[in-house]
């Protein structure tokens, strides 16, 4: 039922968050901006329009973008984004988190090699260099956010922080909370890892791989990728700021924790929008750097909340 | 730049871009985008006056994403195709190309006087021809180069915003 919240939920917000970040970045570039309903038209129009693929194009351009839908509805399932009731079935488990994100990482690179066009190609190595780097990150961080839950479960972990908000503002939890934000802008393509608002060839990782897609194909895999940002946006801000999620199940409730789980990402999504405008993007080479620097921070956090706690 | 200077920056200048005319009447066919337009920008060969007064109409001051136009880099993406230039030799099979890769509907605007007469390419040894001899053009917009304006309007036909 809180799943089924969620999924709706999510699509009609994802699209009005990419629309605020690209609102609050027009409005600091001196620019009018296309309004937060802009994406939602965006999308409306590519569901309209005959895609067309490359001759030599096979069923994974068509399938691909459904995979990476899929894979973020699914996210939005798991995730503890507006309760942190157990989802029957499925554990809302770290390891099942990352692995379904995994499905959607893959389908993505795939649908950029199929073509067979040489930004595709590099799109998407890039692609995958750079998750193959964020994994661990990933992986090490909510790690670290576990310890204290005694559990990897990440509803659990979010519901531990509610109930004991001093575990918050623990070196451990905040090394934790550092790592896991570079790693989700490296995952969700953002700046300085990537630019999502460039097309330029030296720069590309997602746009590189979405060039040969058009119409719904398009619509797909935009939504997915956006629906995976607003559900990790999502995810940090409960970490961050677990208030308002709701534990046990009541329609007052719900409608709380729809509002300030709205609120909180959409607030995310402005804070992430003026941090890329202050920020310029890291040179491909470097990214792996500053993704090692983000995963010695987890791993600095696995240590410390064995040693300090 | 540090981000002191950066924010101070952003602060006193504002916002950069002009108060918006009103809109003009929408193009027929064009309604099945609803305002949300991506343009692909093809120069077939011209001397890039029309490339410039289409970038400044892209850049802060005219703004023309304000109505749901945004510039994309692949023909997939694009619902518009906005082209400049007398077509060249070269340029025959790229504009062909991008022609067949762009999905439908679809709309072109030939921008500049090049594209639409030839201006002062016309007859020149390397020209293949006009716009209108590869495609049917759908809006013209005169002018050696057109004023940003101009284009800001010819897009906003296509949005309806």
């Amino acid at each position: 039922m809180v799943a089924l919240v969620q999924v709706v939920l999510f699509v009609a917000v994802a699209p009005v968050l990419v629309g605020v970040i690209r609102q609050v970045k027009a409005r600091l570039e001196g620019r009018a901006g296309a309004g937060i309903w802009q994406p939602w038209r965006d999308l409306r129009k590519l569901l309209r329009k005959d895609p067309v693929r490359a001759q030599d194009s096979s069923w994974m351009l068509r399938a691909g973008p459904v995979a990476l839908l899929v894979s973020s509805l699914v996210l939005c399932v798991l995730l503890p984004l507006v309760g942190t009731l157990p989802v029957p079935l499925i554990p809302s488990d770290l390891f099942v988190i990352v692995a379904v994100m995994l499905v959607g990482v893959v389908a993505l690179a795939l649908v950029g090699l199929d073509a067979g066009t040489a930004f595709g190609g590099m799109g998407s190595s890039r692609h995958m260099t750079v998750a193959a780097l964020v994994e661990p990150t990933l992986l090490l961080s909510v790690y670290a956010l576990s310890v204290p839950a005694g559990s990897s479960t990440l509803a659990l972990i979010v519901q531990t922080r509610l109930f004991s908000p001093a575990i918050i503002i623990s070196p451990v939890s905040l090394l934790a909370l550092v790592a896991l934000s570079i790693a989700v802008m490296a995952e969700t393509g953002r700046l300085p890892v990537d630019n999502p608002s460039t097309h330029l060839e030296v720069t590309m990782l997602h746009e590189a791989m979405v060039l040969e897609a058009s119409g719904r194909d398009l619509a797909w895999l935009e939504l997915g990728s956006w629906l995976k940002l607003a559900a990790l946006l999502g995810l940090l801000s409960n970490l961050m700021v677990p208030w308002g999620v709701l534990t046990d199940f009541s329609l007052p409730g719900v409608a709380f924790g729809v509002v300030t789980v709205v609120v909180k990402v959409l607030l995310l999504g402005v804070v992430l929008s003026v941090g890329e405008t202050f920020l310029a993007k890291v040179r491909l080479f470097r990214v792996p750097e500053l993704l090692a620097g983000s995963f010695t921070l987890a791993f600095l956090a696995v240590t410390a909340s064995y040693l300090v706690a | 730049m540090s981000l002191g200077r950066l924010a101070r920056l952003i602060i006193r200048s504002g916002r950069a871009a002009e108060p918006a005319a009103p809109a003009p009447a929408l193009l027929e066919g064009a309604g099945v985008f609803g305002g949300s337009v991506q343009v692909r920008f093809i120069n077939v060969g011209g001397c890039n006056d029309c490339a410039m007064e289409v970038a400044s109409a892209f850049g802060p001051v005219y703004d023309v994403e304000r109505y749901g136009v945004r510039l994309v880099a692949s023909p997939r993406h694009a619902d518009v195709l906005l082209i400049t230039g007398a077509v060249t030799q070269n340029m025959v099979q790229p504009l062909l190309r991008t022609l067949d890769a762009t999905p439908f509907p679809r709309f072109v605007i030939a921008v500049g006087d090049c594209a639409i007469t030839g201006g002062v390419f016309s007859g020149g040894y390397g020209i293949a021809g006009l716009v209108s001899d590869f495609v049917n053009i759908d809006l013209e917009v005169p002018g050696t180069p057109p004023e940003p304006d101009q284009i800001v309007q010819a897009l906003r036909r296509m949005t309806g915003r």
